[in-house]
């Protein structure tokens, strides 16, 4: 039986690497990525938690989530081809039309 | 094993399985409909959303008391009818000041329309939320329409970005939200609010390192969308980006639905920790209003301006969480019908000076509108004297409450900081006035209205002026609202 803490302590480093790749990656693809990796490392917690707590709220909304990163992952693939076609470059630092 | 499911109480959702459906079948006319005749979907549209709109207003009488649904994860309680409403009529206004300008912006389809109802739907389902996992879901369902829609002009640079930023923000801020979720459990094992709330208060779990983590968790995964400090750095970017009635619509009902989830979370779910959370949100409103209008008084792009005006205003509403009193909440429901009259107005005019050529989001283009277009400068000047919370206007009733609320709450020096920073946003709202009746006119061609634009700034003009002279309808039903809102919270 793995303790919870080990579990929580996992999946906060998980979020942190998201975090911090999120934060300092300048490719569109990678800080996508990066938040995906965050999303995995709250369903890490919700189902050790869930386990650990005895009841299946944390699974339901693990489920939940992988729907929803789906989701969103189509949805900022597209905006990243919209955006592709018009500036030909993936470069997060590129985008800066609007400053201030 | 026989599992009991118990039969949810459809009815409650009556407004939301109304717009899902509408949705769907808009989405199904559109394919009938030729390419340069989309407008008819908008009108559908807003027939249907002006339908849903009288059907929840039928709910009121039925709702004394709160009911709940789906094993209490689904509440319907007049707070959240009131902010259903407050949706419904922007979607309603947003559609009205679409219709010309999707055509000249060249982007007139179906789909705008079906998103915006889907947004609609995420957001009805987050202000009814009992539960964080139903509030995360209405969040996500509004917030990838929102993504969309924030770039649905696909050929412009601009919009491009705009929508890059919002979504790659508004995802990272998600994940955040759900860690503060996933804590929440933790501490407590439950999500769902109610039990959450008696779990803190058997257990005493009042200086939970767990719980004190995701009160941070939770106010950054909300305050995105309420675009408070320090998550307002995407509102100016997607402001001037984005298709201006989409940032008309973004700038108002997001907000409205954030702060509502916001407030059904901190005040039922982790009520007893309010000496942490509202210490946290004390600084965060002072910051807000302070960042949002001085931030505001240097800038040259309309849009942009009222994107950090925006800001400001989230940080007077917050006054009314601080507060946590019944006139607060009563302030803040008020606050957002006022809010949506003049703001969706002032971004009616942005949209009213959008013609061939000139894109008319600078502070410049309105320059001698008093002398072509004496009407709107009026207009005009009416939404300025609102948002700046001037009398005899809706903004000033609203600013009027929300002031109240922390006084009687005993926050005198927030109350101070906000007099402050009302008196720094006369500065640039009066700005614009001034280049409208100051200036003279440059010889360009002149914007001519659409329909739907000047019934929708007529109508919100209308309001703006009569909640002003004549309050007591509207504030009667929010003090309603309040009180039954207000009850569970105490007990």
């Amino acid at each position: 039986m793995i303790p919870l803490s080990h579990v929580i302590i996992f999946s906060l480093v998980i979020f942190f690497i998201g975090v911090v790749g999120a934060l300092s990656r300048r490719n569109v693809f990678i800080v996508l990525m990066s938040i995906e990796l965050m999303l995995n490392a709250v369903n890490i917690a919700l189902i050790g938690i869930s386990s650990a707590v005895g009841n299946l709220i944390g699974q339901v909304l693990a489920i939940f989530i992988i729907c929803v990163a789906a989701g969103e992952a189509a949805v900022g693939m597209a905006i990243v081809v919209a955006l592709y076609r018009n500036r030909f470059t993936v470069n997060v630092d590129a985008f800066n039309l609007m400053k201030w | 094993m026989k599992i009991l499911v118990p039969t949810p109480d459809l009815t409650l959702l009556g407004p939301e399985i109304l717009v899902l459906v509408l949705a769907c079948g808009l989405l199904f006319v559109d394919l009938f409909i030729p390419r340069d005749r989309k407008g008819v979907v908008g009108v559908l549209a807003l027939i249907g959303v002006v339908a849903i709109g009288l059907i929840t207003a039928a709910y009121w009488p039925g709702l004394s008391n709160p009911v709940t649904t789906f094993s209490g994860t689904f509440v319907m309680d007049r707070f959240a009818l009131m902010f259903k409403e407050v949706f419904l009529f922007c979607a309603a206004i947003t559609i009205l000041l679409s219709l010309r300008y999707l055509e000249i912006e060249g982007i007139s389809l179906g789909e705008y329309y079906v998103l915006m109802l889907f947004c609609t739907l995420g957001m009805m389902i987050m202000v009814s939320g009992a539960d964080l996992i139903v509030i995360y879901l209405g969040i996500e369902t509004m917030a990838l329409s929102v993504y969309v829609l924030a770039g649905f002009m696909r050929f412009d640079k601009k919009c491009n970005e705009a929508a890059l930023k919002y979504f790659l923000m508004g995802v990272f801020v998600s994940g955040i939200l759900l860690y503060g979720i996933a804590l929440i459990y933790a501490a407590t094992g439950s999500t769902q609010l109610s039990q959450v709330a008696q779990v803190i208060k058997e257990r005493g779990l009042l200086n939970n390192p767990l719980l004190m983590l995701s009160i941070f968790l939770l106010a950054a995964g909300f305050g995105l969308e309420i675009a408070m400090v320090p998550f307002h750095f995407w509102a100016p970017d997607v402001y001037e980006g984005a298709p201006t009635p989409i940032t008309a619509f973004i700038s108002v009902a997001p907000k409205a639905a954030a702060f509502a989830a916001l407030i059904r979370v901190f005040y039922y779910g982790i009520q007893l920790l309010m000496p942490h959370w509202q210490l946290l949100l004390w600084i965060i409103c002072a910051v807000t209003m302070t960042i949002g209008n001085v931030t505001a008084l240097l800038q040259k792009n309309f849009k942009r301006m009222l994107a950090y005006s925006s800001i400001a205003h989230a940080g007077y509403i917050l006054l009314g969480v601080v507060a946590a009193n019944q006139i607060g909440i009563q302030g803040i429901i008020f606050y957002f019908f006022a809010y949506a009259f003049m703001n969706m107005g002032a971004f009616g005019l942005a949209i009213y000076l959008r013609r061939a050529d000139i894109v008319g989001d600078q502070v410049d283009d309105f320059t001698g509108l008093a002398q072509t277009h004496p009407v709107a400068a009026v207009a005009m000047v009416i939404f300025l004297l609102s948002l700046a919370g001037i009398p005899p206007t809706a903004g000033f009733v609203g600013k009027f409450l929300l002031f109240a609320a922390a006084i009687k709450a005993g926050f005198y020096w927030l109350v101070v900081i906000a007099a402050l920073n009302s008196v720094i946003a006369l500065f640039y709202y009066f700005r614009v006035a001034k280049v409208m009746y100051m200036q003279n006119p440059e010889p360009l061609p002149q914007p001519v209205p659409g329909r739907g634009l000047a019934l929708a700034l007529a109508v919100v003009c209308v309001l703006t002026l009569l909640f002003g002279i004549y309050p007591q309808p509207l504030m009667a039903l929010a003090k309603g609202t309040a009180h039954t809102f207000m009850m569970a919270f105490i007990s």
